[in-house]
């Protein structure tokens, strides 16, 4: 009770510096919280999500740019792929599964995609889901000029069922280089919180055939989803061995997770710098107890003097600033996961909006329990020294008048 | 048995040229049980550090003192701290109270660190002291006599064997400081209490009928016994 009391008086006493120590203390919980989660969430999501598909062959270039732009659908095509180089590896007997895709084009800045029916029926955004359509939908006819948006692209560009559009061309909208071509919405998606919410999805001729497209684009894809076989486990290294190191037209990415995995590689620094910038937040906060306890210490020395007089141990100021260090701590702790809703909250925002991936940041994570205790433990670490000086405090000198 | 029995008491403190330089030396002093005694002596003539090592804040560098039956001169810090939230009331000149407490946190906080802190026996403290009104009010919202009786219902809160009074009424006008003396007499005679008073005022003084000259038992203060 008497620390109770002690603790209490000396915030109220303190409030100022207390509130913004406390803030400082929050700032850095919710950042490091922010950065972890976000960190861990965004690689699990990005490494995780392959639409039920296990590799994808395009034209010759960088993997990880086929995977970003036929997944994610992201970054430019490295360039497009003969019609029969898609049969080949449909045909291919340890192959479940190829379905193409051509782009090139875009509707007030959303990309066309250009597919087979087969896309949508055998993606796979999880275990057991598929794509859906909202009530009043149905799949796009391939012989016809129809559309079947995805529910993020519908809600920003206003499409609906029934709707009518001219696509633009290219994967950036320019005004001045709209398609003659005008299709029909048919279909909305059922937000799948995949990429797939971002796409307006046409039958593949539609690309291929769209009016300026060059002669070529007709006999060819940007790029083709192939799921193998269960129990054929070595046909993905035949394959690679196949087409990356024996043959030089084609790429062929696999596994997806694999691919996506050296991306976070390579911006792990990145992730480090954040952490740091995190690390430094926290020492300073840390600090910034230490020096305005410390500071206060001069001003509390007569009443330290006339406690002491009164009967306080040495042992419990030394506890009550300890204890009034590690609740400053403890508050602004809590307090993070206020900043860390915002931070972590706008990070997901951000990160739906350009990749259509969705982070959850109220999943329980380790980081959630470790930096606020941590926080804590350093709260109570950085109150030492102050409660050391508070300790070696000499009543008799402090306690006025002298005679 | 006397309440507070000093013998041999010697205190000394380091010079900023390395020496030593004596500040009390005490060969025996006493204080009976009950007993009201005024200490009177000039500024540097080692009042409050007299007090101070009564208190046990201070330790002595030689010699004993018995307080209640025990040598604080024996006990650990902790042990005197202690012993000195049960048995001793300390009232300073500047009374001391805590700025940051209410005048009825000022008296629980004086308990809580001896027997604990009974807030009906504050309460009925300040109702004594005729402060009831002022138990939520905070030190510097009142007046410099009303600072002081909370002081003393401070000091007294735990029924201490000794209380001690360090120049109690050197901060008030004569008005005042002739009421606060008056109170704290009664108080610590209605509770029982000694008193051990160290004042140079001579009102003061002349209010009590045992006086001693701080010089007549300190053989370090200027002008003390050989």
């Amino acid at each position: 009770m008497i620390l109770g009391w002690m603790v209490r008086n000396s915030l109220r006493q303190h409030a100022l510096s207390t509130a913004v120590t406390t803030f400082s203390i929050s700032l850095a919980t919710g950042l490091l919280m922010a950065v972890w989660v976000v960190k861990d969430q965004s690689h699990a999501a990005f490494t995780g999500f392959t639409g039920g598909f296990d590799a994808v062959l395009g034209a010759r270039g960088s993997k990880l740019q086929l995977v970003l732009n036929t997944i994610f659908h992201l970054e430019d095509s490295p360039g497009n792929m003969a019609w029969q180089d898609f049969l080949d590896i449909k045909q291919h007997p340890n192959v479940e599964l190829a379905v193409p895709l051509a782009l090139g084009d875009n509707y007030r800045g959303y990309r066309i995609v250009g597919t087979s029916e087969e896309f949508f029926h055998k993606s796979m955004l999880g275990p057991g889901k598929k794509l859906s359509l909202q009530s009043g939908g149905r799949w796009f006819d391939p012989t016809l000029r129809e559309a079947v948006v995805g529910s993020v692209a519908a809600q920003r560009v206003g499409l609906h069922v029934g709707d009518t559009f001219q696509p633009y061309h290219g994967l950036l909208f320019d005004e001045k280089s709209q398609h003659e071509e005008i299709y029909l919405v048919v279909g909305i998606l059922e937000p799948s919180n995949t990429p797939a919410d971002r796409v307006i999805w046409i039958p593949l001729e539609g690309v291929q055939l769209m009016g300026g497209h060059s002669a070529e684009s007709a006999t060819q894809v940007s790029g083709a989803l192939v799921r193998l076989k269960a129990g054929a486990a070595t046909t993905g290294f035949h394959l690679d061995l196949l087409y990356n190191k024996q043959g030089n037209r084609l790429t062929f990415a696999w596994p997806i997770g694999r691919v996506m995995a050296q991306l976070f590689d390579k911006i792990a620094w990145f992730d480090r710098v954040l952490a740091l910038v995190a690390y430094l937040v926290a020492l300073v906060a840390s600090a910034s107890i230490l020096a305005s306890l410390y500071n206060s210490m001069n001003e509390r020395r007569r009443e330290i003097a006339i406690l002491r007089a009164l009967g306080a141990r040495r042992s419990t100021l030394f506890g009550a600033i300890i204890a009034e260090s590690a609740l400053i701590a403890a508050l602004g702790a809590l307090a993070g996961f206020i900043l860390y809703a915002i931070i972590a909250g706008l990070a997901a925002i951000i990160i739906r909006a350009q990749v259509g991936i969705i982070l959850n940041p109220l999943t329980p994570h380790w980081i959630m329990v470790a930096a606020p205790a941590g926080m804590t433990l350093l709260g109570a670490l950085a109150g030492l020294a102050p409660a050391f000086k508070a300790y070696r405090t000499d009543v008799s000198e402090n306690l006025a008048p002298h005679s | 048995m006397p309440l507070l029995e000093i013998r041999n008491l010697r205190k000394s403190f380091t010079l900023p040229d390395g020496g030593r330089h004596t500040i009390m030396d005490v060969p025996s002093f006493a204080l009976e049980a009950g007993q009201h005694l005024a200490l009177q002596g000039s500024s540097g003539s080692g009042k409050t550090t007299f007090l101070n090592l009564i208190a046990g804040i201070l330790t002595p560098d030689e010699g004993s003192l018995l307080l209640a039956g025990k040598d604080l001169a024996s006990l650990s810090e902790p042990q005197r701290d202690r012993h000195r939230a049960l048995h001793v009331g300390y009232i300073f000149q500047t009374f001391n109270l805590l700025q940051g407490y209410t005048c009825l946190e000022n008296i629980l906080l004086g308990m809580a660190f001896g027997p604990g802190a009974q807030r009906a026996r504050a309460l009925d403290l300040l109702n004594a002291m005729n402060l009831a009104d002022k138990a939520h009010h905070r030190p510097r919202q009142l007046s410099v006599g009303q600072q002081q009786r909370v002081a003393v219902a401070r000091a007294v809160a735990n029924d201490p064997k000794l209380v001690l009074a360090d120049e109690p009424t050197g901060n008030l006008d004569p008005a005042n400081a002739a009421a606060a003396l008056q109170l704290i007499r009664k108080t610590c005679s209605d509770s029982g209490a000694a008193l051990l008073l160290v004042s140079h005022d001579p009102k003061v003084l002349s209010a009590f009928d045992q006086v001693q000259d701080l010089s007549n038992i300190n053989r370090a203060s200027p002008g003390g016994a050989p």
